[in-house]
């Protein structure tokens, strides 16, 4: 069933409350990948409020779907998302990056409820995704294995022998995302080390490829009922995403990688937020 | 090909006809009809390795992944983190070190229950040269929080340990050989428990510590000892590396006085400074040496003739154990005997 105009309207604004705890958790933690947090908000958003199948009073629940963020550095982007989705209280990411926290930057799967499978180093996630995948039609479980990645952690090698073995075993119970937001620490992706053609190359390893505006809840609705009902090969979803967005002054701006925000910041970058559609 | 099994403990005869890989693959057979919940991974190794063999028993539940090491360790945690139970084999340089950051990051910091059975270890591969051997593998899992390492003798342990490790919890790395080591054991009953040692010869004079193939070796060089310089020479088994036996270490070193540890790895970081470790903490003194691959990348030749070289042969340990006998330390003044 398509998404609905009342969807999207409630989808933005829990994006808009996510927004504002990334924010929070930003200064609370002394820094953070701020902009591959905001760039993925959408993504994450639409997963945990429409599309998973999960429960949050069970994390362990085996039949829930599963979600490896790959790009684990986003941990700080991913972490309210999850409090917002009722894992835990908001209140825990004050001690983010704290002496003795549950919560650091690359999110600890034996630590954060919610968390499915342990992250940071780039590169792992597609592998563990698969695996996962793997396992539930192994095991004959309906469940669904949700994979996101970054566009510069592609360079990454151990990407792609993932994506081989993802199309030879014909893994479609996983849908793959990549938060394509065009930077990476040192720069743009195309600059750094290009992935370019992206799409091409996803293709060329079995995959079925859809290119979408990553903000768009829209698009990302249809390019998700697509890859569900996907049964010939899997799909990844080249979600074109703005990194920063919705704090202004750091929306494409490479330095916005990995920032620390003073109060002034902090006010500047919830006033932009609010300002967003 | 290896045969299929028919009894649950494995014989002589077995293991005088199969390999320590052949042995594996057919136990693993054995624990998949028990155990719906073993799958099998390998690495385009599926033949040399013997997972094969299960694979063809259960091409379901069995993946090759291609030549893609760091995939498969990833692959191979993802499916454990869906309730499976893995078991994964490449050779031990290929686990230990292509694989090692998915072994680390994706399996252990996750406490994962994966099984990784690594052939080839040390210089077993001895034609193939220093790319196919691997003698860091022990201190590098070792080094591997929530990691148990074991290295057992021969096929018959290997039989053993595999076994054991289906309900030993967390990660666990066995790193067997190519497959001709000769046969230490007759039978599986001799009381195989991951983190015992199990003594072979009793002794007072002196204690060899060994793992894998030189536990053959060691043995055969206890008898020699015996027979022409009426040495009591205590031979271990140190099968498991991680969790180590600190008690039958400490109890080597307050009766016997004099250590000397042999395994088919570098002296630096094996089994032999496992044994370190724990004679340093204890603040009891005693002789010690580590023989191994003395921090060099191993000449090519046949395995028999690569432990003659490095001096892991029953030939070569007789001369050494003669050797740290001869040492006059507990005469040395500035000795303090606490014992």
């Amino acid at each position: 069933m398509p998404i609905t105009d009342q969807e999207i309207k409630d989808l933005k604004e829990t994006a808009r409350r996510i927004r504002h705890d990334i924010i929070d958790t930003t200064v609370w933690a002394g820094g953070a990948h701020i902009g591959g947090g905001m760039s993925m908000v959408e993504i994450l958003t639409i997963l945990y409020f429409k599309y998973l199948k999960i429960d949050p009073t069970r994390p362990g629940w085996e039949e829930r779907d599963r979600v490896v963020l790959s790009k684990g550095h986003g941990g700080a982007g991913y972490a309210p998302v999850l409090a917002n989705r009722g894992y835990f209280d908001r209140a825990e990411l004050k001690d983010f990056n704290h002496f003795m926290s549950n919560f650091g930057m690359h999110l600890d799967s034996l630590k954060v409820k919610g968390v499915d499978v342990s992250t940071g180093s780039l590169g792992h996630g597609l592998s563990m995704a698969v695996g996962l995948a793997l396992g539930a039609r192994l095991q004959k479980k309906e469940w669904l294995t949700y994979c996101i990645l970054g566009d510069g952690e592609c360079n990454e090698g151990s990407v792609w022998e993932a994506a081989m073995a993802a199309a030879h075993y014909k893994v479609t119970n996983l849908i793959t995302f990549v938060d394509r937001n065009k930077l990476m620490i040192d720069g743009l992706t195309e600059k750094v080390m290009s992935v370019e053609p992206f799409a091409d190359k996803w293709k060329a390893f079995g995959f079925i490829v859809k290119e979408i505006d990553g903000h768009s809840f829209r698009e990302l609705a249809d390019a998700i009922d697509f890859a569900q009902g996907e049964k010939t090969a899997p799909v990844v979803v080249i979600a074109h995403t703005k990194k920063g967005r919705g704090v202004d002054y750091m929306e494409d701006e490479v330095k916005w990688h990995y920032g620390s925000i003073d109060s002034e910041l902090a006010k500047k970058a919830h006033a932009s937020v609010d300002r967003m559609d | 090909m290896a045969k299929e099994v028919t009894g649950t403990t494995w014989t002589v005869y077995d293991a005088n006809t199969m390999t320590q890989a052949e042995i594996y693959g057919a136990v693993l057979c054995e624990l998949g009809d028990k155990h719906p919940n073993i799958v099998g991974l390998s690495a385009d190794l599926a033949k040399s390795t013997k997972i094969g063999v299960f694979g063809d028993k259960f091409p379901e539940r069995f993946f090759n992944v291609g030549i893609a090491e760091q995939n498969m360790f990833g692959v191979a945690a993802g499916l454990a983190k869906s309730g499976l139970l893995p078991f994964v084999s490449t050779m031990a340089a290929f686990t230990a070190m292509r694989g090692l950051e998915q072994v680390r990051t994706d399996i252990c910091y996750q406490k994962l229950d994966v099984k990784m059975i690594a052939t080839h270890g040390g210089v077993s591969f001895g034609a193939a040269g220093t790319t196919h051997h691997c003698t860091e593998d022990i201190a590098i899992m070792r080094s591997l929080a929530n990691m148990t390492v074991i290295v057992p003798v021969d096929g018959i342990e290997t039989a053993c340990a595999v076994r054991a490790c289906v309900d030993h919890p967390g990660p666990v790395y066995i790193r067997i050989g190519r497959g001709f080591e000769p046969l230490y054991y007759t039978d599986e009953n001799y009381g195989f428990q991951i983190g015992k040692a199990v003594t072979i010869s009793e002794g007072t004079d002196i204690t060899l510590i060994c793992c894998g193939v030189t536990v053959l070796q060691a043995s055969q060089a206890a008898q020699t000892l015996k027979e022409q310089d009426g040495l009591s020479v205590r031979v271990l088994n140190m099968h498991t590396i991680k969790p180590i036996d600190e008690e039958a270490i400490m109890k080597a070193v307050l009766e016997t006085r004099r250590i000397i540890t042999l395994e088919d790895h570098n002296i630096f970081g094996g089994m032999g400074s496992a044994v370190a470790d724990v004679i340093a903490k204890s603040g009891k003194g005693c002789a010690f040496e580590k023989v191994g691959i003395p921090d060099c990348y191993c000449v090519v030749g046949y395995p028999e003739d690569l432990y003659c070289h490095y001096k892991l042969d029953s030939d070569s340990i007789v001369d050494k154990v003669r050797e740290v006998m001869g040492r006059d330390f507990e005469e040395d003044e500035s000795w303090e005997d606490e014992v």
